[in-house]
């Protein structure tokens, strides 16, 4: 069984073969649990047509706002847009993604990967990406679905929405492997995140959006990585301005909690 | 003497001012089945992840294939496979993906089918991680040790919580790998497990190595008192008692005669030659036993002897190193 194995080298101390199959499995594992693509996938959708078909007076054209503003003649549904996105953003980064990571830890199952030459490293890369193909489906299929039921304008500067949409990620997915990092186990992962990802959705316009949103909320939310998010894309979808604030707080909140998250993060 | 392929030299690691390990040393041949046994919180785990590089060593060294796992621990991950004591899958990965999944991770890994096959998992390869039996994960988790074809493979508590027919169904499996080249570390509580498999074993208590040897060689180097436990027809016990306690008397091989639990046997403790003292006396008293056996000796009479107490398998982490402190 092992005398064909050729004597150690001290060449290799970490090492990513397998990574593909990695992936795969982990996929397909995920798959598996109902909740964890149904939230990254569909939820973003069911909230746009919940809100946009529940709540009277959502499809119809704004006409209080004064004829020469952005949002006169836009539907309500229309302005809550960016925040289903931001909030597609926020689900698999915050809600799914370190509850993953947590449980793998306490399980021991990055402390088995360990004692292989996979790097444990290998399996948080797997569901960043999971997440992060989730996360882009998720909107895409809120975009597709919003737009065939209601119908939306073009937005203005699309480039900017993909890049608010980018970054907005950047730096949800820093804060999820924060939680990721310093939650003992699953439970405290999911207590926390639940504790960030509320406050969150309401800075990012859920029960308020774009511009019916109050001022003090709109000011507090700035400075958030998902208020940033859907304010950026809000901005960026309706109207002429350039939100640099908001983006450079997103580059902030990455460039700085990333390498917080990777020198907390704990192994076993 | 054979080169050693597992090396651990005055291995020493503490948790703040807990010393979990204060000083071991042992070396592990090529082939073997080699033990490290003793009672849970012994620092037989911590001397085992210290060794596959999961904790970092206070002091000492420790080397698998002649590397130092300390320094440079990715270059042996290839060729050591582990078996931790917890269960670490997802519950819902089936046996054979995650068989598929840690084959891809080695560069000459086993085939996936041959270890279900050899662990009997075959008919459960489609079957998630969570609906398995105790003794199935425990398969499967040394079927993951050895996917990677590993030189050394280390097993830790592998038969803890089985049942009595799970744990011999795994002791054989545990030989069958062994005659397949692996050279195993075995890590275990049990000391009829260790008596059963190790062809050498160290015995660990607080910290450091109490003893050392072949299972047999440390019960034949017990102290040579021998007991017989002599028992007689209900009629003829209280005679014999008196002919075995005046026998002791006199007789220098013989040392004492103690109760051996039921009225009508009698335990006799002598020298390594106190069965021929023995039967001389019985015959001249013409008194016939019913049954005559000798008392076996076994690990937990070597644990006894080197530590002065009785083992205990789940005495608890704070007492043993208490015990390691003093």
């Amino acid at each position: 069984m092992t005398t064909t194995a050729p004597a150690p080298t001290a060449a290799r101390t970490g090492s990513w073969r397998g990574f593909g199959r990695l992936l795969r499995t982990e996929t397909a594992v995920w798959l598996r649990d109902f909740a964890a693509p149904f939230f990254g996938i569909l939820f973003p959708t069911v909230i746009l047509l919940g809100v946009g078909l529940a709540i009277p007076g959502m499809r119809d054209p704004i006409t209080d706002a004064p004829p020469d503003s952005v949002w006169y003649g836009l539907t309500p549904v229309a302005t809550y847009l960016p925040t289903v996105l931001a909030m597609a953003v926020g689900t698999a980064s915050l809600t799914v993604m370190p509850v993953t990571i947590a449980t793998y830890r306490e399980k021991g199952v990055l402390r088995r990967l360990s004692t292989t030459p996979m790097r444990p490293q290998g399996i948080v890369v797997a569901h960043l990406v999971i997440n992060a193909v989730t996360t882009v489906v998720g909107a895409a299929l809120a975009l597709v679905v919003g737009q065939l039921v209601f119908g939306f304008v073009a937005p203005e500067q699309l480039g900017v929405v993909v890049l608010s949409f980018v970054l907005g990620m950047a730096a949800m997915f820093t804060l999820g492997m924060l939680v990721a990092a310093v939650a003992p186990r699953a439970s405290a992962a999911n207590a926390i995140a639940m504790s960030l990802y509320f406050p969150m959705l309401l800075l990012a316009g859920l029960w308020t959006p774009g511009p019916i949103m109050p001022e003090v909320l709109r000011q507090i939310g700035q400075f958030t990585p998902l208020g940033a998010a859907a304010q950026s894309m809000t901005t960026a979808w309706f109207e002429q301005g350039f939100p640099l604030l908001q983006l450079i707080v997103m580059a902030v909140w990455t460039v700085v909690a990333l390498p917080v998250a990777i020198r907390l993060f704990r192994w076993s | 003497m054979v080169q050693p392929i597992v090396e651990v030299r005055n291995l020493r690691k503490t948790y703040g001012d807990k010393v979990a390990v204060d000083d071991v040393s042992f070396a592990v041949e090529p082939g073997e089945i080699f033990g490290i046994l003793g009672p849970n919180g012994a620092g037989k785990t911590t001397t085992v992840e210290t060794l596959a590089g999961l904790r970092h060593a206070d002091g000492g060294t420790v080397r698998v294939l002649g590397i130092d796992t300390q320094r440079n621990p990715g270059a042996v991950r290839d060729h050591l496979g582990v078996q931790l004591q917890e269960a670490a899958l997802h519950d819902k990965i089936t046996v054979g993906e995650a068989l598929r999944l840690f084959a891809a991770f080695y560069d000459d890994p086993a085939d996936p089918d041959e270890l279900l096959e050899l662990l009997d998992l075959t008919p459960h390869a489609g079957v998630q991680f969570a609906r398995l039996s105790g003794g199935q994960r425990q398969r499967l988790s040394i079927a993951l040790a050895l996917v990677g074809n590993p030189r050394v493979a280390i097993l830790d508590e592998l038969t803890t919580g089985l049942d009595p027919q799970a744990r011999r169904s795994t002791w054989d499996l545990v030989e069958r790998v062994r005659a397949t080249g692996v050279t195993i570390l075995l890590v275990t509580h049990f000391m009829d497990e260790a008596e059963r498999l190790c062809d050498r074993l160290v015995v660990i208590d607080g910290g450091r190595v109490v003893a050392e040897g072949t299972p047999a060689g440390l019960i034949d180097g017990l102290e040579s008192e021998r007991t017989v436990v002599v028992r007689f027809a209900a009629e003829d016990a209280p005679r014999a008692r008196g002919v075995l306690d005046e026998l002791a008397a006199r007789h220098p091989d013989v040392l004492r005669v103690d109760d051996a639990g039921a009225a009508t046997e009698v335990a006799v403790t002598g020298s390594r030659r106190v069965l021929f003292a023995l039967v001389p006396a019985l015959a001249e008293a013409d008194l016939v036993p019913e049954d005559v056996r000798t008392v076996t000796k076994s690990l937990e009479d070597v644990f006894l002897a080197v530590t002065g107490r009785q083992y205990d398998p789940q005495a608890g982490d704070a007492q043993q190193l208490e015990g390691a402190r003093s």
